[in-house]
């Protein structure tokens, strides 16, 4: 088994808002293993991104340990912490905001080289863009456009580029994919699992998108108003999810596939407000299954079946 | 097909939009016909020209730069592109209408929903104020928002809720032709699941017709009975669920289902279109897609594929079909 590269423990953000405490993730631990995917999924407001950005620090946690090859990155002062961002990269959702529109395609490239101060020497950080550029499939006659010029597809490789350029182990994919059509969103997911092969990088790949995650990760894990719900391999969890909340979630996606129109689990209500939340379990409001017991206590993440995670007192299919 | 069955009926509609930059080509000599109590998926990505073929329904191109070029509209028989401003104020909401992406900005914020959704009422039929009022709970009620509710402005509901209050309006007047613009895109899977329910039954009570716009075969795969996939602003194949489904003929159709991440086998490999959409200015002198397509040939860069009926409904274009022996690669299951 290869080593944790990445260690969470008990993470948590909150952001003080004029009604009250808002809990973005409140407790959250997992590990991520060198080379391999985790995939976090989640609906809007569950504290995924949140949770990618406290992990690079780009947000402050609000408490929580965040090892980074057996370091703790939390304690990091501003210039470690600098030195570890070389390892330590993000991808960001929307390709149109995250790229700087008044520099071209080669500026935006190289700034975290320059930064860095990897290649001092301008001729070598060109052809090392260039390179990046080849690596990511964007044409050469490209190096001086700006990125307004470009589609969604070319500015999220330009994205990638840019993370790749100062050789990370681990990046974060805050939902790389869903700004673009099919047709490109696999183009970009292929490349992605290309150069995690040939580079051997690490993922924290955020999404809502449970079919892309299902293909991309290793490892899935699924939060609900900031706490991890269930926590699996991917094949395992799709194949039997134990969290009522998986479940339902697993049976909403709908399947391009007229043989399968299986019964769809319709939950009832919506996702309550992250501001002073109940002490129960997040999702007894819109269980099917809830008793007594959910709302009486927050349920712990627990190991049920080996390696398989889940936060419910009577998780399905478990005697 | 008896054309009295149709509610909707487009016949080769051509939309530009003359910019200063060139001509954008957005629909480019489209036919689809839709039966009553039927429903059909517009299928396509960005720039298709799916949205600017249902804003072409309601005449609601934005004029300039849009032209409505040359085509047929026929809307339960009378002809949508003949009507002057007035008469299509009264078509507007009551024989179509249309539920926008964004439920956010689709409602008026200074408001209450019940406001919004009488107004449609008032608009459209002779009742009084109060009768109005009411019905507009019992709509709010039937898209499962508590009527009480009726009295809260848009900002006080979540995005699924405004969505199901946008569906109230499009239905308050049981209109024959619902277009639905993507109606779940903004909205969080479990919430869609919910919304796509509840447009499900809707139709069935009013026995609405559905013309659904959406990139998401899943969906389409969900609630309708016909599909009709656009590229470039032509239909390249259309026909009943299972004729594109299981018996895809396009090669584009197939790019798309070649793309999508397989929920059930996470080690098949995904096989995405190379390239790009071609620049709608700028389109192939052939068929849009021989850029992107695999299978092209000299014949599809030099002439545009007509229209060919593999069976009475299903409908593509590509020359490849001109050798009885052609037959494109689904990825195995």
């Amino acid at each position: 088994m290869a080593e944790n590269l990445v260690e969470v423990k008990n993470l948590k953000k909150c952001f003080n808002t004029s009604r009250g405490i808002l809990h973005a993730v409140d407790g959250v631990s997992f590990n991520i293993e060198e080379g391999q995917t985790l995939g976090i999924v989640g609906e809007s407001g569950c504290g995924k991104s949140t949770t990618g950005r406290a992990i690079l620090r780009l947000i402050e946690p609000t408490s929580g340990e965040v090892y980074f090859k057996g370091r703790d990155v939390i304690k990091y002062n501003e210039l470690e912490l600098r030195k570890a961002r070389k390892e330590m990269q993000i991808i960001f959702q929307d390709p149109f905001s995250s790229l700087d529109p008044r520099k071209t395609v080669s500026q935006i490239i190289s700034e975290p080289i320059k930064i860095h101060n990897l290649i001092p020497n301008n001729k070598d950080r060109e052809s090392r863009v260039l390179e990046l550029m080849k690596t990511v499939g964007l044409a050469d006659r490209l190096f001086n456009t700006y990125p307004h010029e470009l589609d969604g597809g070319r500015r999220q490789r330009i994205g990638i580029a840019r993370a790749l350029s100062v050789n990370p182990k681990f990046i974060v994919c805050d939902e790389p994919v869903s700004a673009l059509d099919v047709s490109i969103q696999a183009q970009i997911l292929n490349l992605l699992k290309e150069l995690q092969e040939k580079l051997n990088l690490t993922y924290m790949f955020i999404t809502h998108d449970l079919s892309v995650v299902n293909h991309f990760s290793d490892h899935i894990a699924v939060m609900y108003l900031g706490k991890l719900v269930e926590k699996a391999p991917a094949e395992e969890l799709f194949a039997h999810p134990m969290h009522p909340y998986t479940q339902a979630l697993l049976s909403a996606i709908p399947v391009p596939d007229l043989g399968e129109r299986k019964k769809r689990i319709i939950l009832k209500g919506e996702v309550i407000s992250p501001i002073d939340m109940p002490e129960e379990c997040r999702f007894a409001k819109r269980c099917l299954y809830t008793c007594n017991t959910c709302t009486d206590h927050i349920p712990e993440l627990r190991e049920v079946t080996p390696n398989h995670f889940v936060a419910c007192e009577f998780p399905l299919g478990v005697k | 097909m008896n054309d009295k069955n149709l509610v909707l009926n487009i016949e080769n509609l051509v939309v530009h939009y003359e910019t200063e930059y060139g001509t954008v080509k957005a629909v480019n000599g489209i036919d689809l016909k839709l039966e009553k109590k039927r429903s059909i998926g517009l299928v396509g990505e960005t720039g298709a020209g799916k949205t600017t073929t249902a804003l072409a329904i309601l005449r609601l191109i934005p004029d300039p730069p849009g032209v409505i070029k040359s085509g047929l509209i026929m809307l339960d028989g009378e002809s949508i592109l003949k009507k002057n401003t007035k008469e299509l104020e009264e078509i507007r909401g009551k024989d179509v209408s249309m539920i926008f992406q964004d439920p956010m900005t689709a409602l008026n914020p200074v408001f209450t929903v019940g406001e919004q959704i009488a107004e449609s009422i008032l608009l459209h039929e002779d009742v009084s104020k109060s009768e109005a009022n009411e019905r507009a709970k019992e709509m709010l009620e039937l898209a499962g928002i508590p009527g009480h509710r009726a009295n809260d402005y848009p900002h006080q509901f979540s995005g699924g809720m405004k969505q199901r209050v946008v569906i109230a309006i499009a239905l308050a007047c049981h209109t024959k032709l619902l277009i639905a613009d993507e109606p779940t895109t903004a909205l969080d899977v479990t919430i869609q699941a919910q919304v796509l329910e509840l447009m499900n039954n809707l139709k069935e009570k009013y026995q609405t017709s559905l013309l659904m716009i959406t990139h998401d075969l899943g969906i389409v795969a969900e609630i309708c009975d016909e599909v009709a996939v656009m590229y470039a602003g032509r239909i390249v194949e259309k026909g009943t669920l299972t004729d594109v489904f299981n018996k895809t003929k396009h090669p584009y159709t197939e790019g798309l289902f070649n793309s999508l991440p397989n929920i059930n086998d996470r080690k098949a490999k995904l096989k995405p279109i190379p390239g790009l959409m071609p620049d709608p200015t700028n389109l192939p002198i052939g068929c849009s897609f021989s850029t992107r397509c695999t299978y092209a040939t000299d014949i599809c860069r030099e002439k545009k594929p007509n229209p060919r009926w593999i069976n009475d409904t299903h409908m593509v274009e590509c020359f490849a079909y001109d050798d009885p022996a052609f037959h494109i690669m689904r990825r195995e299951k």
